[in-house]
């Protein structure tokens, strides 16, 4: 089954990084990256998104769209990427995703 | 106007369904490989049975005329969608019963990725054929809820991949907790019922007394796990006492304790002992320790109350429940001391949270046990109110009878 792990960034969690030292934020980095590579065989696509200030979203109410700046809820927790994977059931993308070093939530979703 | 053949096909339709339905299912899934479908399979096949165990007799081994059709109909649901070139394979051949089966099932009935309470009423509907009515009166809550819960839980397993096996060693402490309280309302729903014309539902019972056996034969170091064992073994011990020859309910303090199985107690509580052995107590442990208090009086005048009140002040600290409560306060009721007593018991259960009391609200012991407090305080008016209550609620036809006595001697 495809899924899609949706990394989603708390305030709390950006805090933290812009606090840290240069060589730790570089160890948080690396950590990524062996994540990336220790699953490449699971990850068939992934994607860094760009900050939330460049969102754009659009809201369908009554046949109109409404277009507004920014992510579609106040950026307390916001979706900064996601990686697809293929795997035989949820619980393995669930061994995966726990095993992400990064940002503290992710959401799992199946894709049909 | 009912003709007997139909009425007696639909009657023994009816027991099958309730004793297999768990058992095939859990076969089916097995198969196919997919929740939903299997219950569709198994659903099309008892509605097969429905139209045509009337006409042509019950066949001489109903489940398996079941699994066969539902197995025929699987191979269709598979040849639809082709790709499932191997699974058909499988179903092409007899289907050999795994022992493991249904507890495979009872652990993605309690996957993490669902939510708690659907968990359990999934379980219950699906493992052990429970109707939403009897889920519903296990939890005190509404019909339509349980109903809305199992759907919306179906649905998910079927969407989200959610897969079908007992997990691995480090999964465990997530995915336990919810199958031995799972396995617990089972046994609860069993012993006392509240569905039917029978006050006691033996198979549930034993369903889960087999449940729990199995579990513990699989995870021998899971203190938990030998506690719940011990605690179904405890009752059922006692169950060749619980009711008269004409199926009425004799409690506790009136039960012929000679009629108790002694052997079967001895071994529960060694069951019990190994649990201690492991140093991680809980609360299944616990309310085995309870019920072997009662199990080793040699009367009720000698059961020890200031052990059991010590038991449930451990046992709400670790988990607080309002029943856990109602229990203590019997306990209370009969304490030689000081702070014993009804009095005292009354004013506890009155002290409850509003939270608490109106989750008892629905729960008939609770109106019972107001009534027997209520009755020794001399409070008697008061005690036929809660009595009368009690037995408004009360599905249990036992129960019923008991009440109807009660108030009628006053």
């Amino acid at each position: 089954m495809k899924y899609v792990l949706m990394f989603v960034e708390t305030e709390e969690f950006a805090r933290e990084l812009e606090e840290m030292s240069e060589a730790r934020r570089q160890e948080a980095f690396e950590a990524v990256g062996r994540w990336f590579a220790e699953h490449a065989a699971q990850i068939t696509h992934h994607a860094h998104l760009r900050p939330a200030e460049t969102a754009t979203t659009m809201r369908s109410t009554g046949g109109e769209a409404i277009v507004t700046d920014g992510p579609f809820v106040e950026g307390k927790e916001v979706i900064t990427g996601y990686a697809e994977i293929e795997v035989a059931d949820l619980d393995e993308a669930m061994a995966i995703a726990r095993s992400w070093p990064a940002c503290p939530i992710v959401e799992i979703r199946p894709i049909t | 106007m009912t003709d007997p053949p139909r009425h007696r096909a639909h009657a023994e339709l009816a027991r099958v369904v309730r004793e297999h339905t768990g058992r095939l299912t859990a076969c089916l899934v097995r198969v196919l490989g997919d929740f939903a479908a299997a219950e569709d399979v198994v659903a099309d096949a008892v509605e097969t049975a429905l139209r045509r165990w009337p006409a042509e007799g019950i066949p001489a081994h109903p489940d398996a005329w079941l699994l066969t059709v539902a197995r025929r109909r699987g191979v269709d649901v598979l040849r639809r969608q082709a790709l499932h070139r191997d699974r058909l394979a499988r179903l092409a051949w007899p289907v050999p019963s795994e022992p493991d089966d249904r507890l495979k099932l009872v652990f993605t009935c309690c996957h993490p990725a669902l939510p708690r309470t659907a968990q359990i009423a999934l379980t219950l509907r699906t493992v052990c054929g429970l109707t939403t009515a009897q889920i519903a009166a296990a939890f005190l809550v509404p019909e339509a809820t349980v109903g809305r819960r199992i759907t919306r839980a179906k649905r998910k397993i079927a969407d989200a991949g959610v897969p079908y096996r007992v997990p691995a060693e480090s999964e465990l402490p997530d995915r336990l907790g919810q199958v031995l309280a799972v396995i617990y309302l089972l046994f609860n729903e069993g012993y006392l019922t509240s569905a039917g014309d029978r006050p006691y539902a033996a198979d549930l019972a034993g369903d889960a007394e087999w449940l729990a056996a199995h579990l513990a034969w699989l995870m021998p170091r899971q203190p938990e796990v030998l506690g719940l064992l011990a605690l179904i073994r405890l009752h059922q011990a006692r169950t060749g006492a619980r009711f008269d020859p004409a199926g009425g309910l004799v409690l506790l303090p009136d039960q012929d304790r000679g009629r108790w199985d002694r052997e079967a107690i001895t071994e529960a509580t060694r069951v019990l002992r190994r649990a201690a052995a492991l140093r991680r107590p809980g609360p299944y442990q616990l309310q085995a320790a309870i019920v072997a208090c009662h199990a080793e009086a040699a009367t009720w005048e000698a059961t020890d109350w200031p052990q059991i009140v010590v038991l449930y002040d451990m046992l709400l600290a670790l988990a607080p429940s309002p029943v856990h409560h109602l229990n203590r306060a019997i306990a209370l009721h009969h304490h030689p001391g000081a702070r014993g007593g009804p009095r005292n018991a009354l004013a506890d259960l009155d002290a409850l949270p509003d939270a608490d009391r109106g989750a008892l609200r629905h729960y008939p012991l609770y109106h019972a046990t107001r009534a027997e407090l209520l009755r020794a305080l001399g409070r008697s008016e008061a005690a036929r109110a809660a009595d009368r209550q009690a037995l408004a609620l009360s599905t249990n036809p036992a129960q019923q009878v008991l009440l109807h006595h009660r108030l009628s001697w006053d």
